[in-house]
């Protein structure tokens, strides 16, 4: 990856030279002290390219672990009658072996698999593994920083995720098994060891470990917005950042003011399961004993849950928005519609996800005229979302679209996003909620419009800055098959969840036959197995086309393979620590001056020309 | 060795994937990167078009195949007064965001296709436009407030707790890990009052033995109701929380530890009607054991059912309860079959007490009066 170190000088990198700004950064000669040696280059890294890849590659490896996971308890679903024998090598006890030698997989395993499998994929994957990454990679890159505002906090970022991993992972191998209550941790039964095996020690190494990930953001998040509020380089106003940016710098604004009450939530369950108080725990008659907690109140604990909740799913979807936004612009070779009404939009979901979260509690037992306006709030974020759909829309109006990975993986994210958002206007909608909440219909719309989708932003945003983190580019081929086989797949599992939902079926439920109501699905149980099976082979194929890529991936001869505009494609190809080797850019214009005057791009350190004004101004 | 053949085969597929990416791009090299470009964005974009056909048709298809299992549709209509009106509000979203669903789709996927990268085509500069954006955010914004007031106005109606002289049967459905305890007011109509201290032995739900409303309180296996007469489900948890779900009544609302909830609901439709409806659909013509083809039809053996939804632990999928609506002359006498908890399990035992002493109902065994219907009992305020 070093060959190209002596590129010939660019047109951006005149400008620069001449135009940019000197912060005197390589006058100090301490420049490659923090990556001098491998510990500090490769794990112990405060920079924040390295950091990025640190965090995909952690985010990787939970995706494969969460998505196995579902593989083993949709198994189960899908095909109750058959025996599980065979995974009885990889779960041990957790298979139970019967008289006949048919093995199935244990209730209480089951439920512990559902439950992981959200944790990881909501807090590690897509919260970690998506805002982690390309915050870190992009923030500094796109508006001209040297690094994030302190390198050292970064590094403990990554570090206290690391750490967090490693209690989940190691709670999936206790002998009660890891936590079983759901992703959620609803108390009762998340505070009562006695009612629930995995409420025991599993329970407490997952408040531990979600403890650690909660520091873990806030000192991102913190490093965030600090970055994008102070390193901005000259010329480079909150109106000429990218969306990209605007999303990571609301997301982390989000993240900072919602996680620590939600460690808060978590704390006061820590004190309920060992300090005998009664925040959550009132009037329990459990395991054969009564027990002495009274006054408290279950619901507490759901509000300040979701008070996090909600804008978690936000926290998990805005930064894919902004890569989606950021990559149709840059292949469509035509300026994002409506640049300020995204802004705008952005902030607005921003806010509103503030004031929504009693959504998810319509029938939890609060009052119902307080739904009144949970319903009012959560039925206005459609309208930004619709208006963001309808900008991407108009974006690729009459533009010149490079279909490669990228731009297909964030066309595919438009198409999830308009999907699942449909459906939510119907679970916000409190009187169909009271069907509908915990069927299977709710399954359906959050894994479509924040599960799929945010992995689509994702996969749109590894594919298009591959050649930044790595100087490769990945396979295009293999990209198009797994977009098309993970698109076709991934509707093939949850649309068909919708309909099951509809009829009423719960989730959560290790098996149907108890119920006549709920048995009639059997055939599309099979058939969102057997698609979810393809969809996790094909993930495995973006995981080797990945790794293959790193080391034998086609070279990138050119700074700016995409002919963007932004200002990550002006550093040189080889990351060097302050990732400019001299002056930093000046900015003099908006990002997206895409076929413009007849040009097909203009680089955000062209100045203006005469008379010409910015178009991002109005 | 199946294994290992698994393994191998999956890496061989991985080494033919691999080949097939490094092949493409060789002939790019060789027809060069621009042709090679163009010919993918002209496939890709045919891809579109024909995704985009396929899967709205195959939405629209498999609506109309699975419309028996929507909301209001078909055999799934609501068993209750109030479930119309939820299922109205169901069908005007769906109604909606069909369109939108639809409208989208063909844009995105059209757009793509028309506007792939082709030799010498140029993008045009859009960057915005004021009167279509503020169009595109009246119209959701409208229908939105159309929505809302739709949903709202059924949601206030539903949820509205019976008047202090309102006639009503009130029943007390208690969830346990992992099972329902269904308990009925006697012939006072009132539950008895109740501490969960008092839990034990004999006593699974804590019935205060003093309080002499529990003396003709009785409890069921099935949750029998009867048809026409509005309802009002007390619902409690003991240990964690559960949440009580009548599928076919749009009823579903969480069960508490330390705060009792309600659904107030009037069921419409008997069992027996519920299953001459079934009757129609092929679906419940099968077989309901697929072992015995000349046994009973689904829609024969078709009951309500009582389901718990909100997961509480390992048996969370096992806590069913059969719902029975029948007729008030039924109803009636399945009442006076009833026999007091108190009076068959308690009275003069060593849980009792009042062992010893000397009651009003004494000795009465069974409950008598079985038609009036009863005066609410006020619950404790919700938070």
């Amino acid at each position: 990856m070093s060959a190209i170190a002596n590129h010939p000088e660019t047109h951006e990198d005149i400008l620069i030279r001449e135009q940019g700004f000197d912060d005197h950064f390589h006058d100090h000669h301490h420049g490659d002290k923090f990556q001098s040696n491998f510990i500090t280059k490769y794990i112990f890294s405060q920079d924040h390219k390295m950091i990025s890849k640190q965090f995909l590659i952690t985010g990787m490896l939970w995706a494969i672990i969460g998505a196995g996971m579902s593989i083993i308890f949709r198994l189960q679903l899908g095909f109750p009658e058959e025996s599980l024998l065979w995974l009885k090598p990889l779960l041990g006890k957790w298979i139970t072996v019967n008289s006949e030698g048919v093995g199935k997989l244990a209730p209480e395993f089951y439920y512990a698999l559902v439950t992981m499998h959200g944790t990881i994929i909501v807090f590690f994957v897509l919260t970690a593994g998506l805002s982690g990454t390309f915050s870190n990679l992009l923030i500094p890159l796109q508006i001209g920083a040297r690094d994030m505002a302190s390198g050292f906090l970064n590094m403990l970022s990554y570090w206290f995720f690391f750490l967090s991993s490693i209690v989940m992972f190691y709670s999936m191998f206790l002998s009660t098994g890891p936590f079983s209550g759901g992703w959620t941790a609803y108390p009762p039964l998340s505070a009562l060891p006695q009612a629930s095996d995995g409420s025991k020690t599993g329970m407490t190494l997952w408040l531990v470990s979600l403890t650690f990930f909660v520091v873990s953001v806030l000192l991102g998040g913190i490093n965030y917005i600090t970055t994008v509020l102070n390193l901005r380089t000259k010329g480079m106003t909150m109106w000429r950042m990218p969306l990209t940016i605007w999303a990571f710098f609301v997301t982390a604004i989000l993240g900072l003011l919602s996680f620590p009450v939600l460690v808060s939530g978590f704390f006061l369950l820590m004190f309920d399961r060992g300090m005998g108080t009664s925040f959550y725990l009132s009037e329990i008659y459990v395991n054969g004993k009564a027990l002495e907690n009274v006054g408290g109140s279950p619901i507490l604990y759901q509000h300040l849950f979701w008070f996090l909740g909600h804008p978690e799913v936000y926290i998990i979807i805005l930064p894919a928005m902004g890569l989606v936004s950021e990559v149709l612009s840059v292949h469509t070779r035509k300026p994002i519609f409506g640049y300020k009404a995204m802004v705008f939009s952005i902030l607005a979901i921003g806010f509103l996800s503030f004031i929504v979260w009693a959504h998810h509690m319509f029938m939890s037992g609060v009052n119902p005229f307080l739904s009144n306006f949970f319903v009012i709030f959560t039925l206005i974020i459609a309208v930004p979302s619709a208006v963001k759909v309808f900008n991407w829309i108009a974006t690729i109006y009459g533009g010149n679209l490079r279909l490669n990975s990228p731009s297909l993986f964030a066309i595919g994210f438009v198409s999830l996003f308009i999907s699942g958002g449909l459906t939510g206007i119907f679970l916000g909608n409190s009187a169909i909620d009271i069907q509908m909440h915990d069927t299977y219909f709710v399954v359906a719309h959050f894994h479509i419009v924040m599960g799929v989708a945010a992995f689509f932003g994702m996969f749109a945003g590894v594919y298009h800055w591959f050649p930044k983190l790595y100087g490769r580019f990945m396979n295009d081929t293999l990209g198009k098959i797994h977009f098309w086989g993970t698109l076709i797949g991934a509707y093939a599992i949850f649309w068909p969840m919708h309909y099951i939902g509809m009829a009423g079926v719960p989730r959560r439920y290790y098996s149907y036959d108890n119920f006549e109501t709920f048995n009639h699905f059997a055939k599309i149980n099979q058939f969102i197995t057997i698609a979810a099976c393809v969809v996790f082979l094909l993930q495995i194929l973006f995981v080797v086309n990945f790794f293959y890529s790193i080391w034998k991936g086609k070279v990138v001869t050119e700074r700016n393979p995409w002919e963007s505009s932004t200002l990550e494609w002006t550093t040189p190809i080889e990351h060097i620590h302050g990732n400019w080797p001299g002056n930093i850019p000046t900015v003099h214009r908006w990002p997206y001056d895409y076929a413009k005057d007849g040009k097909d791009y203009i680089c955000q350190v062209e100045p203006l020309g005469v008379g010409e004004e910015d178009s991002g101004s109005h | 060795m199946t294994t290992l053949i698994v393994v191998l085969c999956i890496i061989l597929a991985v080494i033919v994937f691999l080949q097939i990416g490094k092949l493409t791009e060789l002939t790019a090299k060789i027809r060069g990167e621009k042709n090679a470009q163009y010919a993918s964005n002209r496939w890709n974009s045919v891809l579109g078009m024909i995704f985009m056909i396929v899967f709205l048709l195959y939405c629209i298809i498999s609506a109309y195949d699975m419309k028996n299992y929507m909301l209001g549709f078909g055999p799934h209509s609501a068993a209750s007064e109030h479930g119309g009106a939820l299922d109205s509000v169901f069908k005007i979203t769906l109604f909606f965001t069909g369109i939108v669903f639809v409208i989208t789709h063909v844009l995105l996927f059209w757009f793509t296709y028309k506007y792939h990268g082709k030799e010498g085509s140029k993008a045009k500069f859009i960057s915005h436009d004021n009167k279509l954006e503020v169009i595109w955010t009246a119209v959701p914004a409208i229908v939105m407030t159309f929505l809302v007031v739709g949903g709202l106005n059924a949601w206030n109606k539903v949820m509205v707790d019976v008047k202090p002289d309102e006639k009503v049967l009130e029943v007390e459905a208690t969830a346990y890990q992992f099972a329902w305890t269904l308990r009925y007011p006697g012939a006072d109509g009132l539950l008895g009052t109740k501490n969960y201290k008092l839990i034990g032995g004999s006593n699974d739900i804590g019935q205060d033995w003093t309080d002499s409303k529990n003396y003709d309180d009785f409890k069921a296996d099935k949750l029998v109701l009867p048809v026409g007469q509005k309802v009002r489900i007390r619902i409690v948890a003991r240990d964690v929380l559960h949440n009580f779900y009548l599928p076919q009544f749009r009823v579903k609302m969480d069960a508490v530890p330390g705060m009792p909830t309600y659904f107030v609901f009037t069921p419409v439709k008997t069992t027996e009607e519920y299953r001459a409806e079934l009757k129609k659909y092929p679906e419940y013509n099968e077989p309901s054991d697929p072992k015995d083809p000349n046994g009973k039809k689904k829609w024969e053996t078709f009951e309500y059912e009582l389901a718990c939804a909100e997961l509480c632990g390992n048996g969370h999928f096992s806590m069913r309860r059969e719902v029975k609506i029948v007729s008030q002359e039924e109803y009636n006498k399945w009442v006076s079959e009833q026999k007091s908890f108190y009076l068959t399990s308690i009275r003069n035992t060593d849980d009792d007490p009042n062992k010893g002493k000397k009651l009003a109902i004494d000795p009465v065994e069974t409950v008598k009066d079985t038609t009036k219907v009863n005066v609410v009992e006020p619950v404790k305020e919700i938070k």
